[in-house]
């Protein structure tokens, strides 16, 4: 299942990405199984991604970690948001 | 209702001039500006770097527009984001509500700036003499957007 991943804010700038394109092997994934494969990157990833310290949108959506996740998704995670 | 999310500054006095004269029927003219503060707190702030989503910030701030419509008999509205680096009392955002009397507009401004805080995706890194750190939404204004979903229950109870 190919997705897109957008970072913003904190992980964008700590983990030097801003876009990705994936290849998931499980058609079933969700979020929370995206964000757990993307912790095994390493012990930043792990920080950076730890739950409480991001939200995720899937295609423009706040969504919640148990989202089923689709081919051609649009998934952004971020630090929260702090507009205004 | 207008948004505007860019780099370049705006100028209140043509904005307000602006709601005024697209709309004869308007009685009440309300506008919130937000500025960046010279201190934190603890540090002197030197600048705030402002980013954003492209494409779902311009449709979180629809969404938050249309709920004010939708729930004040608002004749206009208008919101402008700046993103990019800025400095000490430069203005980061506006947001102007126009209504036939002043309770809506008062109330409506009020719910747009709350909501912006919790639902629109921008994010803003502060600069000290001690280094860069990205601010996350605080408590206070988690508490400020709740309450108007609170009295959305009083209301239609």
């Amino acid at each position: 299942m190919k997705i897109k991943l957008l970072y913003f804010g904190r992980p964008a700038e700590n983990l030097k990405i801003r876009q990705e394109l994936a290849d998931l092997p499980n058609h079933t994934a969700t979020l929370s199984d995206l964000l757990t494969g993307l912790r095994l990157r390493g012990e930043i990833w792990q920080h950076e991604l730890s739950e409480g310290r991001i939200r995720c949108a899937i295609n423009q959506e706040f969504s919640p970690l148990t989202t089923r996740l689709q081919e051609q998704d649009e998934v952004a995670i971020f630090s929260p948001i702090s507009g205004g | 209702m207008s948004i505007s999310i860019q780099h370049h500054d705006f100028d209140v006095s043509d904005e307000l001039n602006a709601l005024r004269a697209a709309n004869k029927n308007v009685g009440a003219l309300v506008s919130f500006v937000g500025l960046v503060r010279d201190f934190n707190g603890i540090d002197p702030i030197e600048n705030l770097t402002l980013e954003h989503y492209p494409g779902m910030s311009e449709s979180a701030l629809a969404d938050i527009l249309d709920q004010a419509h939708t729930r004040w008999n608002l004749i206009a509205s208008r919101v402008i984001h700046r993103i990019g680096t800025l400095l000490p009392s430069q203005q980061i955002v506006f947001v102007a509500t126009a209504a036939a009397h002043r309770s809506e507009a008062f109330a409506a401004a009020e719910f747009i700036m709350d909501y912006l805080k919790t639902d629109a995706p921008f994010w803003k890194k502060e600069q000290t003499r001690h280094g860069a750190s990205w601010l996350e939404t605080k408590t206070t204004d988690t508490e400020r957007a709740a309450r108007w979903k609170i009295k959305d229950t009083g209301e239609s109870t």
